[in-house]
């Protein structure tokens, strides 16, 4: 019997991925590389208007050619014929009108996926098109048609935070834009379903969620969900873009049509149309201080996009209104955030959900306030900064370690980057330099860990113990979904550190064992990992106990995190579980005649509470970074009177290894009191300080107001030899 | 159509092909190979990168039929033997260069191709090189090491 003591690859290792070596070699099978025998391919008819009537759906055409086996309607859910997260408002196939631009239609099932996307073409559907409305701020007002039976606005947060706003020495204002940003993970929406013989289906998919998932499509396919069996393929990314259902449904309708394996894999095209992004949001600020920096009050207005479909955009809007303010001491704020449903691409959930939108919004404005008080940028929020305690807006105080001031000197005290990094837009740039200018700007931001506003999102983990061999073997089962982030690394890390025994195996994440929550909301180490741990305690207690393993000892346990509370009509309630913070500094080079910008490097502090693994860790901080720049400077999905202009990599464009500088990290270790060994998420705060850290460094480079992201060229140009 | 090649040094036919399909589709859904992958299929990402005739290509934007005839080596031929992994693999997992590992297979072959053409690559050669790589999850750090660690073993 062995005690908690020093195994090797237990927590606090940087222990090389299990799933590294598959992945290296090509042979980690990801969700688009299912394959079944007698498989047929699934395909999906778009709509090609962002609003119109249904009038009907002609099929005989797409049926009659050869090698189709299947073309399917709304006529053909046989359960309920709209799912959500929030609210079950998206159709599975349309049925009366189609709301966006890309809503699907009909799905045909064929023996090829090119005979399968011609037969698709085959469709024909009479529309009748009508008026997009694609205005959050019309959708917002009484004149606007209504899109939805409810109305057009989807949910309204207001927080009534201290005292009315009064007189105050300095006051600033400003307005902010933030685009359509789009997660871009690199392997598509993809899965394959298969009948079985009890009248159920097997889908093999990729996801963040399999058990959320699995209730929707259950519920769409009229089956109970014991006969709906989801299993984690590989995940080829998420960053939120996969809490939302895409093809789960649609495979399996054809599957349990055609009584074959159904696999639907999208292109990058229809990727595009298959997820939802992150909200656009229109911020009006004012910010008011004191003569000496001190916040006296602030009020902002913020105006979500939220698209054709709920999606989360409850949960973001609140968030939004929550993170409003930054991580900053503030005696008094009134914040109304709403977001509107339009004809525009549903938006949900993105990593830093809500919070990076309005984080590009109060940085800016406390770089405005910094100038109007002539105090230096770092100064200001030092001078304001959140502590332990602090109230947040929604009435709660601060329940952990909250370091904004030791992060901010973390990035500020750094040495800065010397030197010539090259020229903004490198080799093709030509000129010799002579309109580069650099930059230096700060941002800090934070967000909550978990789900929010009362919800329990719970994990589950069984662990099992066994002897193979006269050695003991572990076994981890979940449903939590390892999306890249490492957790498969970190289950394991866990199971060694509390059995004390090297040899564990993490089995495939399925919905045979209780659900493990959503691997979003930094939450999923903290959660599961909270599972793992209690439930290797349980069976290391009866080990003890027994004395042997026997023939094996097994426990499944639940991780609950503590209870939150839902906001009131003021905005008030104990609404969050726990908080993370990081903070930026980025050093920018402008080309003010070419309008080019090259980022020469960022730097970032981050408290992790307790590194599980080192090595994860800085690669999680380092490409929630590349997120951030990537909205700072490029992302941007371009919607036109409701059609999306840009649905490729040659016009959306995310950093490429050319455009990311070096990440010069500071990780922070400071325990969370009320978490598996003291750490805390640290997934989204990467992505939110950074992109106003950027744009900070172009306005110190250029002296423009920059109120929207992404920055275009036009933004920076036409400052020389004036 | 029927297509003959050699894929990883064994010779290769596949028959009963669409005209349309393309050199990544027939590695993937008719060889058994999805090392490959299919992250646009609009030549922008490279994760589908495989060698041609010793040429570094987006196999997404080869057609089946160019492939006749000619040399294909993909992700699965670089390791020297089923139980061990070429050096640049090695690399990879080390330095932690793999998140979700979407983009890992393209990567590998892209930086395979680098090394042999420049075996102590400047940090300028290794981004100038894998520009046509995307990766989502790792803002690149830990790419960048990978192949400085590669280089060095």
């Amino acid at each position: 019997m062995s005690t908690l003591t020093e195994v090797a690859n237990g927590i606090g290792v940087s222990v090389r991925r299990p799933d590294g070596i598959p992945k290296v070699k090509g042979e980690f099978a990801y969700s688009s590389d299912m394959w079944a025998d007698g498989m047929l391919w699934g395909a999906t008819l778009r709509s090609p208007h962002p609003r119109a009537r249904v009038l009907g759906i002609e099929i005989a055409a797409a049926l009659a050619v050869p090698g189709v086996h299947a073309v399917l309607t709304h006529a053909d859910v046989p359960g309920r014929k709209t799912y959500g997260l929030e609210h079950h408002d998206q159709p599975v196939l349309a049925f009366d009108e189609v709301r966006y631009q890309g809503e699907p239609v009909a799905v045909v099932a064929a023996d090829h996926p090119e005979t399968a996307r011609y037969a698709a073409s085959k469709i024909e559907v009479a529309y009748e098109e009508l008026e997009p409305l694609v205005d959050p701020e019309y959708a917002l007002s009484d004149e606007s048609p209504r899109l939805h039976p409810g109305g057009n606005l989807l949910r309204h947060v207001y927080i009534e935070h201290g005292p009315e706003p009064g007189e105050a020495d300095v006051v600033v204002s400003g307005e902010y834009e933030v685009g359509m940003q789009d997660q871009a993970f690199l392997g598509p929406e993809s899965g394959l379903a298969i009948p079985a013989e009890d009248g159920g289906v097997d889908l093999f998919i990729a996801t963040q969620w399999l058990h959320v998932d699995r209730d929707q499509v259950a519920a769409c396919l009229d089956l109970p969900i014991d006969k709906v069996r989801f299993t984690l393929a590989g995940v080829g990314g998420a960053f939120g873009g996969r809490e939302d259902v895409s093809m789960q449904a649609h495979a399996c309708l054809l599957a349990l049509h055609t009584g074959r394996p159904v696999k639907m894999v999208y292109g990058r095209e229809e990727s595009f149309f298959g997820h939802v992004h992150r909200h656009p949001a229109r911020m009006r600020y004012e910010h008011a201080a004191t003569r000496d920096g001190k916040l006296a009050w602030i009020r902002a207005r913020i105006l979500l996009d939220g698209g054709a479909y709920a999606s989360s955009s409850g949960a973001v809007v609140s968030n939004a209104a929550s993170f409003a303010l930054g991580p900053y001491e503030v005696p008094s704020a009134r914040i109304d955030s709403y977001v509107v449903y339009t004809d525009n691409p549903p938006c949900g959930a993105m990593r830093g959900f809500g919070a990076v939108q309005t984080c590009f919004a109060h940085e800016a404005q406390m770089d405005k306030l910094a100038a109007a008080l002539e105090l230096d940028p770092v100064e200001l929020r030092r001078r304001n900064a959140m502590t332990t305690g602090t109230s947040m807006p929604t009435g709660a105080p601060i329940n952990c370690p909250a370091p904004v001031e030791e992060l901010l000197r973390s990035v500020a005290e750094r040495p800065l980057p010397e030197g010539d990094s090259g020229v903004p837009g490198g080799i093709a740039n030509v000129t010799r330099g002579e309109g580069v200018v650099r930059g230096v700007g700060y941002a800090i931001g934070f967000k909550n860990v978990g789900f929010s506003e009362g919800f329990d999102d719970y994990s589950t983990a069984r662990v099992r113990i066994s002897e193979v061999r006269g050695e003991p073997l572990v076994e981890v089962h979940t449903a939590a979904c390892e999306v890249g982030q490492g957790l498969v690394t970190v289950m394991a890390q866990i199971a060694r550190t509390e059995l004390n025994v090297e040899n564990v195996l993490v089995l495939p994440a399925d919905t045979q064992v209780g659900s493990a929550g959503s691997s979003s909301a930094s939450r999923q180490t903290h959660m599961t990992g909270g599972a793992v741990q209690a439930a290797c305690v349980a069976v290391r207690e009866e080990w003890e106990r027994l004395g042997a393993i026997g023939a094996g000892i097994e426990a499944t346990r639940e991780y609950h995190h503590r209870p939150t509370a839902a906001l009131d009509a003021r905005g008030q309630g104990d609404a969050h579980v726990t908080f993370a913070f990081a903070a930026h500094r980025a050093v920018v080079d402008v080309d003010v005649e070419l309008g080019l910008v090259r980022v020469v490097e960022i730097a970032t502090a981050q408290d992790v509470g307790k590194a599980l693994n080192p090595l994860a860790v800085e690669g999680q901080i380092e490409g929630g970074i590349a997120q951030g720049l990537g909205l700072a400077l490029m992302e941007e999905i371009q919607v036109v009177d409701g059609l999306v202009r840009n649905a490729s990599f040659t016009d959306y464009l995310i950093p490429t290894i050319l455009d990311m500088p070096p990440v010069e990290l500071d990780v922070l270790e400071l325990g969370d009191p009320d978490s598996p060994y003291g750490l805390r998420g640290i997934g989204e705060p990467p992505t939110i300080s950074s992109t106003p850290a950027v744009v900070a460094a172009v306005r110190a480079a250029t002296g423009r107001e920059l109120r929207r992201v992404p920055l275009k060229p036009d933004d920076m140009i036409g400052l020389c030899g004036s | 159509m029927r297509l003959t090649c050699t894929i990883n040094g064994e010779p290769r036919e596949v028959d009963g092909l669409w005209e349309g399909e393309s050199l990544l589709y027939v590695l993937r859904e008719r060889l058994a190979l999805p090392g490959s992958k299919n992250a646009c299929e609009q030549g922008e990402c490279g994760s589908c990168s495989v060698y041609l005739d010793g040429v570094l290509v987006c196999s997404c934007l080869v057609a089946a039929g160019q492939a006749e005839g000619r040399e294909v080596v993909t992700v699965e031929g670089l390791a020297p033997s089923e139980d061990e992994l070429h050096p640049v693999q090695t690399a990879f997992v080390e330095a932690g260069a793999v998140q979700c590992g979407f983009c890992t297979p393209g990567l590998i072959v892209a930086t395979h191709d680098l090394l042999a053409r420049v075996p102590n690559p400047t940090d300028a050669e290794i981004r100038e090189a894998l520009a046509g790589n995307l990766c989502r999850c790792t803002g690149y750090e830990k790419i960048l090491d990978a192949v400085r660690l590669a280089a060095a073993s």
